[in-house]
């Protein structure tokens, strides 16, 4: 396989006495979503916040297109082009659709915003990804359904030319058929080339939308997968532990 | 346009859709300022059948003048109940500062160095409670209570014995109780059509250059044209002869109402077409999201309520205008009628709601129940009594359409 977007080499962190992360590797590609899978208090929150710079690793190596690097704070991250769709989205309901994608970047001539190029760009980055849920860009967030929001939230990486994206549980709170829009928008996203990283408990939407799948078990790689040959069975006993004495296959 | 962008904009369609996509949201509970501005008309068409003296000339311009603190001080407001914060001392804030510029004015000192210390006390003011509430955490009600009940006592020491000082400064006196030649008032008029057209025109280019659809000419032509007619009336009857004396005439715009329009223009520029505006409603909707696209929170409260303390001040100076004196007990309930307006126009209390525009007009329906129960003979109790009713009416509406709404939120 070609060389990975971020590979994570012997990522250890440890809160006091609590080893979370024992020594993780992890392989990310470009254009492929990667499912990070693992029981509560396996680690997958903590290795996210350290690729996000929103708590760094103790130890270990963070390659990010092949080059060391050091992810010390949120804003060194997001300029290398990793960005973090949380479960709670952080979505202002009050403002619409552009003024969501935008907050923070706003286009700006002389002095003042300039909603018509952000309007333009916020509908052509949905467009992109195919959105056919949302009626308008203007429409306030406090009108739209969660599906919509997490749509608006991914569509917000986009504009922001992000090379890798983490998804948080983006499938927690939704139904069936909202579901469905938010695993083909991440599996766009992944077209268009970016890496994705997509946490998730649910392990049907992780065999419908990952390429790879990688396993953590109280803070080790225990096994990354390739979707295409695996089953459900097998990751289920990496998750639960009881293949855990079967190293990496890969 | 290189990309086929499918999804709307809501400036597609014809007029009509236009008009129709506006109901669905009005039925949505996305009402605005409607409510206030259809009291503001029932309250006047009520008022000028029950009284004779409503609709003179001389009570119309009072009635200008009337809410022109009133508004300035619920504008100043809304920078920070936008924030979901209450700045509680706002009106002591301005008198205090009104109180020493007064004091060093008529104690020597040149009066704009004078006016220039007391916008400094009240932009100073507005800074240290900013830093209580966004560095120190201290809640805004609490501190802007201590300043509330801190600062008569400041202005008792400044204003010694007596309580009270007359104003002596002919160019403080003149903002309220003088009027612009009744050319000058058709000019005002005309810089504020021309600049409603010309911003109009320019989101239009704006939106033109990006592909983009736009609405059509008519809507821009009937805003225009609404400018024209409605203020047009108002500088007409501003500029009606209406002195009760014939032998010392009065006419013309009071030379309060283009500062109103001035501020007006510039807070709503700021709040609509800046980052900076921007930033004050992502952080009264959701400050933790704010915080997360890189906005600097602390940064926008401080300023927020820095806003909100000059501008009151401005307010002040327009009180001591009218009053021709300022006393110990100036400022302390102004604050609560500019909450009640700006909630009557449509802000919300909770943050992230409402327009500058909203607040003024919700001034102006208060302004007319004052006015116009005064007019009919009412003691002032009646007169509080209604306008506690008409907030109370004005939040019910407010929180019934909100539930109604879908997408509405109920916090």
């Amino acid at each position: 396989m070609s060389q990975p977007l971020v590979k994570l080499s012997g990522i250890k962190k440890s809160f006091g006495p609590v080893d979370v992360l024992k020594g993780v590797n992890l392989e990310v590609y470009a254009g492929k979503v990667t499912a990070l899978v693992g029981d509560n208090g396996a680690g997958k929150s903590t290795l996210i916040k350290g690729l996000a710079g929103v708590q760094p690793y103790d130890d270990g190596v963070v390659e990010f297109e092949g080059q060391a690097v050091n992810l010390g704070s949120p804003r060194e991250a997001a300029a290398m082009g990793i960005e973090v769709v949380y479960q709670d989205l952080a979505l202002c309901e009050n403002l619409d659709i552009v003024q969501n994608m935008f907050l923070g970047r706003e286009e700006v001539s002389l002095g003042t915003l300039s909603e018509a190029k952000m309007e333009f760009a916020a509908a052509k980055a949905l467009s992109s990804l195919s959105v056919k849920t949302v009626k308008s860009v203007r429409q306030t967030v406090s009108s739209l359904s969660g599906g919509q929001r997490q749509t608006v939230a991914i569509a917000r990486t986009v504009l922001r030319d992000a090379k890798l994206v983490i998804l948080d549980e983006p499938t927690a709170a939704l139904g069936v058929a909202q579901t469905e829009q938010v695993l083909n928008l991440v599996r766009r996203l992944a077209e268009k080339g970016m890496g994705v990283i997509i946490i998730s408990h649910n392990l049907q939407d992780v065999f419908k939308v990952a390429d790879n799948i990688a396993v953590l078990y109280l803070g080790n790689m225990v096994a990354q997968l390739e979707t295409a040959n695996t089953n459900h069975n097998e990751v289920i006993g990496y998750i639960t532990g009881i293949s855990a004495n079967v190293k990496e296959e890969i | 346009m290189a990309e086929q962008v499918t999804i709307n904009t809501g400036h597609e369609g014809s007029i009509s859709d236009q008009v129709k996509a506006y109901f669905s949201r009005l039925k949505a509970g996305d009402m605005g300022a409607l409510p206030a501005i259809a009291a503001v008309v029932a309250l006047m068409a009520l008022f000028a059948n029950l009284s004779p003296y409503f609709l003179t000339e001389i009570n119309i311009a009072n009635l200008f003048v009337q809410s022109a603190v009133l508004m300035v001080t619920a504008m100043a407001l809304v920078f920070v109940i936008l924030l979901a914060e209450i700045d509680l001392s706002a009106g002591v804030t301005a008198a205090t500062a009104m109180a020493l510029f007064v004091k060093l004015s008529n104690s020597g000192t040149p009066w704009p160095l004078a006016l220039l210390i007391g916008f400094a006390v009240g932009f100073v003011t507005g800074w240290v409670l900013g830093i209580f509430v966004a560095k120190i955490g201290v809640p805004s009600f609490v501190i802007s209570l201590a300043f509330f009940l801190g600062f008569p006592g400041v202005m008792l020491i400044i204003l010694g014995a007596g309580g009270i000082l007359r104003v002596e400064v002919d160019a403080v006196k003149a903002i309220m109780n003088s009027n612009l030649p009744v050319w000058a008032g058709w000019v005002v008029l005309a810089v504020v059509v021309l600049v409603a057209f010309l911003l109009s025109v320019w989101d239009r280019v704006r939106r033109l250059k990006e592909g983009l659809p736009v609405r059509s000419w008519a809507f821009i032509i009937a805003k225009v044209s609404a400018y024209l007619v409605f203020g047009g009336i108002a500088v007409y009857f501003l500029n009606l002869p209406r002195s009760l004396v014939a032998a010392n005439p009065i006419q013309g715009v009071p030379i309060v109402v283009p500062m109103v329009i001035v501020l007006m223009f510039i807070g709503s520029f700021v709040l609509s077409r800046t980052t900076f505006g921007r930033y004050i409603y992502a952080v009264g909707g959701n400050p933790e999201a704010a915080r997360r696209a890189g906005i600097n929170v602390a940064q926008i409260r401080i300023w927020a309520f820095i806003i909100c303390s000059t501008l009151a001040t401005m307010g002040g100076l327009m009180h001591i205008s009218r009053i021709g004196a300022v006393e110990a007990a100036a400022g302390r309930t102004i604050v609560l009628s500019a909450v009640a307006a700006a909630v009557v126009g449509g802000v919300s209390l909770f943050g992230g709601r409402g327009k500058l525009y909203n607040a003024a007009i919700g001034a102006v329906v208060i302004s007319i129940i004052d006015n116009g129960l005064g007019l009919l003979g009412f003691p002032a109790g009646v007169s509080f009594i209604v306008t506690g009713s008409v907030l109370a009416l004005a939040a019910t509406i407010d929180a019934l359409a909100r539930k109604r709404a879908p997408g509405g939120t109920r916090v």
